[in-house]
């Protein structure tokens, strides 16, 4: 564990193999703010590098896989959307889904992608996955964007009345997805460096996960009773239906299960943070 | 708190160590299978000797424990410029790591006051896909500077790299060469107080090796920056550092004074001897199958190991194989006194080697071989079709040291400096 003086230009740090669990160590990855914004840089430069489309790729993933799931859910399946159009309602779904779910898995891969790094250079681990969250909430907000050309196409010919009032809180819900988001992601990664086994179950894991949460349906299909429940239950159902709401203006919004949602983001992401900084010390003897 | 920080303030220190342990479990590190952990399990539980433990294994090892630093106690003043020198597997590099907190110490503290730059190997961070500066940047945050640091010593840093124009070139384009050298740039422009190398000189060509040796004696000297430096070649030790210490097996054997620390860790801390028994601590860490294994070896032939130059050396080398060997090979692999590797002498072939003990003859042709002391590590292997079974080495295999001969001419002193160390064929220079 580590201790810090600051004074003046002289830093006093003491290394010993006590572990405090209660020191978070952000101080320290706030001095290294300009790294942060460097990497959420080169996530992007590296992203689209050599790719023929570029950047237009932010905007074909979310159209192509919405038209999909109307089709599929919405007109074979048949699934209702609460009078919202639905290919707006599957496309406001799988943008803010895709966000958090990009902040899970690719957090979960922290240390296995970094081993090399990590290895070489000491640096507060934890701008890795805080700059992994900064990009994806800037892809969100490009992404975001086509949503908004759309709905604004769908407000004017009356089909949607979004709750403009609410949209204050929007950045908010933002946050606390990207922190839930981050705290799984950590947890999982830090489990990963002694068991791989986990990694190959993330993937599929956010598959399953995206089902349990009304992502391709609103909560409001489901029957009373324990599938409505388990799905309350999910502190990601609080979130995505309450986004819905605020921009479609459609929505159940349940204020236990967003509770719920909010107790669970701050538990996963101080645990996992915890947890973060605990492996971090050590994880390179082990992978 | 504070009163550490003042006591180290007050002593001039820059870093203190106490009782440093580090310990690794040797099942997390060699990747076993579920299948080998039963089986040794199994072993142990009838009071059976490990099947899997391997002869030849460092002392270090107590069960699945190893203990990569067994107790370092260590105060490094600011302003020093530290060596630190030791075998492969000595705890050099573990000792690094955990002063630049890449990995937590299992037992003991290490008090610094300072920035630390760690540069256990250049450009790390370094992506192809991204330009010169833009890495620079990055590697430079890496590092610790911000943004803002970084952008002022931007000019200094492209000068010093020589990359020129390129800077804004995706890095992947560059030679091997511009990387290196742009990467060692941004390390070497950090305004830490305590910087961290592990050989990270062996860079770029002759002339930008000798700007950056340069560069970190004058943040040592000049700028009162506390350097440590780990590094197989002596001259750059002799040339960087004001102090040295030795590690061996965890521990930190010697401390003090730079020619003093070679002579130790290159042997010559030993006289020379006309009979050497090898044991565990001459043994090389490596990938040797130990199949076969050098046990002692004895100088016949001469007194002492003493040659003349152009002489011929007798060896006697005890061995015992393991196991029925074919196309046993010997390689000696010669170090002059001051740490540069200078070549090497292979064997014939002996074609069948018997399971049990045996015994060589060598003879050596020191032909080239100029006025000084010499270390040879002394190498087994089976070579066929190219491809080299390591069996055992030992090092150093023998020290001895070549005289001049009145038989050899010379008519100046040879400049082992200036012109190597080892004389090649005369040639033959004719009036037209």
């Amino acid at each position: 564990m580590q201790k810090h003086l600051n004074n003046e230009s002289n830093n006093y740090i003491c290394i010993s193999s006590d572990r405090s669990w209660t020191d978070l160590r952000l101080e320290e990855v706030w001095q290294y703010r300009d790294l942060i914004v460097l990497f959420t840089k080169r996530y992007f430069a590296l992203t689209y590098a050599q790719t023929i489309l570029g950047p237009l790729w932010l905007f074909l993933k979310p159209f192509l896989t919405s038209i999909m799931f109307t089709l599929v859910f919405g007109y074979i399946a048949g699934i209702q959307t609460d009078g919202v159009p639905k290919f707006l309602f599957f496309l406001c779904g799988t943008a803010v889904w895709n966000f958090f779910s990009a902040c899970v898995s690719d957090n979960a891969k922290t240390f296995i992608d970094n081993a090399s790094l990590f290895g070489k250079v000491y640096f507060p681990r934890l701008t890795v996955p805080v700059s992994k969250v900064t990009a994806f909430l800037i892809r969100f907000l490009i992404q975001i964007s086509m949503v908004l050309i759309i709905l604004f196409y769908y407000c004017v010919n009356g089909n949607v009345s979004p709750r403009f009032e609410l949209w204050i809180i929007l950045p908010f819900l933002l946050l606390q997805l990207g922190l839930m988001g981050m705290g799984v992601g950590i947890i999982i990664s830090s489990m990963t460096t002694k068991y791989r086994d986990l990694s190959v179950l993330v993937e599929f894991g956010i598959q399953l996960w995206m089902y349990g949460t009304p992502v391709v349906y609103p909560l409001s299909q489901l029957p009373q009773g324990w599938m409505r429940m388990a799905a309350l239950l999910n502190p990601v159902t609080g979130p995505v239906e309450l986004f819905r709401f605020i921009l479609l203006g459609e929505g159940l919004f349940v204020p236990a299960s967003y509770l719920w949602s909010l107790g669970f983001t701050v538990i996963v992401t101080v645990l996992g943070v915890a947890v973060f900084n605990h492996v971090e010390k050590t994880f390179l003897d082990t992978v | 708190m504070d009163d550490k920080y003042a006591e180290m303030q007050e002593a001039g220190l820059a870093i203190r160590i106490r009782g440093l342990k580090k310990e690794y479990r040797l099942g997390l590190i060699g990747r076993t299978t579920l299948q080998k952990e039963i089986k040794r399990w199994w072993a142990r539980k009838r009071g059976l000797e490990d099947p899997y433990s391997k002869i030849g294994q460092p002392k270090r090892i107590k069960g699945d424990r190893f203990m990569a630093l067994n107790g370092i106690d260590l105060t490094i003043h600011k302003g020093e410029a530290l060596g630190i020198i030791g075998r492969n597997g000595a705890g050099k590099s573990t000792l690094l790591k955990i002063i630049s907190r890449i990995t937590a110490p299992t037992e003991g503290e290490v008090e610094i006051i300072g920035r630390v730059t760690s540069m256990l190997e250049v450009g790390t961070g370094f992506h192809g896909e991204m330009t010169g500066r833009e890495n620079v940047y990055l590697n430079g945050a890496i590092l610790g500077m911000t943004k803002a640091e970084i952008d002022s010593k931007m000019d200094e840093i492209i000068a010093f790299s020589e990359v020129g124009e390129f800077i804004d070139t995706p890095v992947k384009r560059y030679s091997s060469g511009m990387y290196v050298k742009l990467a060692f740039s941004v390390a070497a422009h950090l305004d830490n107080e305590i910087q961290i190398m592990d050989e990270v000189l062996a860079v770029g060509d002759m002339e930008f090796q000798k700007k950056c040796l340069q560069k970190m004696r004058a943040s040592a000297r000049v700028e009162g920056r506390t350097v440590l430096y780990v590094s197989h070649n002596m001259s750059t030790i002799r040339r960087l550092c004001d102090r040295c210490i030795v590690l061996d097996e965890g521990k930190i054997v010697f401390d003090g004074d730079v020619d003093k620390a070679i002579s130790i860790y290159m042997g010559t801390g030993e006289t020379l001897k006309t009979e050497v028994q090898f044991t565990e601590k001459h043994r090389i860490h490596g990938y040797f199958s130990r199949d076969f294994l050098i046990e002692n070896l004895v100088i016949t032939g001469a007194k002492e190991p003493v040659y003349p130059e152009k002489g011929k050396a007798l060896f006697e080398i005890g061995c015992r194989a393991l196991r029925d060997l074919r196309n046993v090979r010997l390689r000696m692999e010669f170090w002059y006194q001051d740490g540069t590797k200078i070549g090497s002498m292979l064997s014939n072939p002996v074609t069948a080697v018997k399971q049990g003990p045996c015994r060589f003859l060598l003879e050596m042709d020191l032909t080239g071989l100029t006025r000084g002391q010499y270390y040879a590590d002394l190498v087994a292997y089976c070579g066929e079709n190219g491809v080299q079974e390591l069996l055992d080495g030992v090092y150093p295999g023998i020290v001895f040291e070549v005289i001049n001969s009145p038989d050899v001419v010379h008519h100046v002193e040879w400049s082992h400096q200036y012109w190597g160390h080892i004389r090649l064929h005369d040639m033959r220079l004719m009036l037209k």
